[in-house]
């Protein structure tokens, strides 16, 4: 009995001081970000790597999501006999929801396996020490970058996710199944607001500096060894997923929750 | 490692292909360049209605079809107790007659419903603040089934 309660007070310790630790971490960043905006180019190496090379899966998911969109809700609405609206349903669920969802699932998979993989293999091989021996702030030069690269390249992404789903859904509705061109796209300009594409906008933001931050603690944090940094690119893709799943229901909450 | 210049080359392009799709949205999936609710440059006019229905802020105003303005306020008239509905419409269609007739519609049988004007033959034209005074409400179709069921009722067995 005492024993159980041992275990589970040991472990909700242990999830506080990792809180902890990631929160101090952010914050020590965040501290490192202004002599990084000095050299540019340190940000352009890591947009490359993770905005540049995680184009083409954003690209053709967002074609096929789209696409399937557009055959599945063409389905459904063709028995009410409202199949001029696909345009809407396929925008709104693009632009509000699956643009920021799916992007950043994608992107979690893609970039920020990678980046925690990367940093736990530079601390398990005491990079991160030596440069600390040469007084290189580890944090300023190598974390603050990726930080800022991943929250500038998943808006990006979010939004090129989105505009191609839609011309995925367009190809489906009105060049195979023959939904009126016209319509389509004047139903959909009808219905979408701006707001819904600022709030997608706001969502991918959050989704990219949240995994982002993520992937670089798992990666900072890691047992240095090789089984460490393997467990801790695992929990870079599981967490990352499950924080953007949950932040995707708040912030919906809060953004359409009221009307 | 490739080269620093290809790699900012393929970033700059990178970033300009994310605005360009932000901006394809903005513009040509969104109605940002038609009418938007704030769009100030407008005059507001108030139509009162003995029942709205389901009409929400923000539906489509129409003179003939054509989209001429929004909703942008729907409230209840404390004197007449009837709803008041604030329709703001575009500066460019600044010459609709003071006895326009505004009614509530619908698009298709399910479809949302809007606010139809039928302009009228006056010299004089609708400023901001003026009320229109011609209206008819929604159909309700529940009130139509139940007359349809009454009537039906009313003839009677002796039909047969």
């Amino acid at each position: 009995m005492l024993d159980t309660l041992q275990t589970l007070g040991r472990w909700a310790i242990n999830i506080i001081e990792r809180v902890g630790r990631a929160s101090l971490f952010l914050m020590l960043t965040l501290r490192g970000i202004p002599p990084i905006l000095a050299r540019p180019r340190l940000i352009i190496q890591q947009l490359y790597a993770v905005g540049v090379l995680s184009l083409l899966i954003i690209v053709v998911s967002g074609l096929f999501v789209g696409m399937v969109l557009g055959l599945q809700g063409y389905n459904t609405l063709v028995d009410f006999g409202a199949e001029q609206s696909l345009g809407v349903m396929v925008a709104l669920a693009l632009v509000r929801e699956l643009g920021p969802v799916m992007a950043a699932l994608l992107f979690a998979g893609r970039a920020c396996s990678a980046l925690t993989a990367e940093i736990g293999l530079m601390k398990a091989t005491e990079q991160l020490s030596a440069m600390e021996m040469m007084a290189t702030d580890p944090l300023s030069r190598i974390i603050a970058p990726r930080l800022l690269a991943g929250f500038l390249a998943m808006p990006l992404l979010a939004a090129i996710f989105s505009a191609v789903g839609v011309l995925g859904g367009y190809f489906v509705g009105v060049g195979l199944l023959g939904v009126d061109d016209g319509a389509f796209w004047s139903q959909m300009q009808a219905k979408v607001d701006p707001d819904d594409i600022y709030n997608g906008v706001i969502k991918s933001v959050v989704f990219g500096f949240v995994i982002t931050w993520i992937a670089l603690f798992q990666g900072y944090d890691a047992t240095p060894t090789a089984e460490g940094v393997s467990r801790a690119t695992t929990y870079t893709v599981v967490h990352g997923s499950l924080a953007v799943l949950g932040l995707n229901f708040v912030l919906t909450a809060l953004m359409f929750g009221d009307d | 490692m490739i080269k620093m210049k290809t790699m900012e080359i393929t970033v700059g392009l990178f970033v300009i292909l994310g605005f360009a799709a932000l901006f394809y949205l903005a513009m040509q999936v969104s109605n940002l360049n038609a009418f938007s609710v704030s769009n100030k440059d407008g005059y507001s006019v108030t139509a009162q209605f003995e029942n709205v229905g389901s009409l929400k802020v923000g539906a489509p105003v129409t003179v003939a079809g054509v989209r001429v303005g929004r909703v942008t306020a729907i409230g209840i008239d404390r004197k007449t107790h009837e709803a008041a509905v604030k329709l703001t419409i575009s500066s460019a269609y600044n010459d609709l007659p003071l006895d326009t007739g505004a009614s509530i519609l619908t698009s298709g049988l399910l479809g949302e419903q809007y606010v139809g004007l039928e302009p009228g033959g006056d010299e004089k034209v609708l400023k901001e603040g003026d009320k229109i005074k011609l209206t008819q409400s929604t159909l309700i179709l529940e009130k139509i089934i139940s007359q349809v069921l009454f009537s039906k009722a009313a003839e009677g067995p002796d039909k047969k």
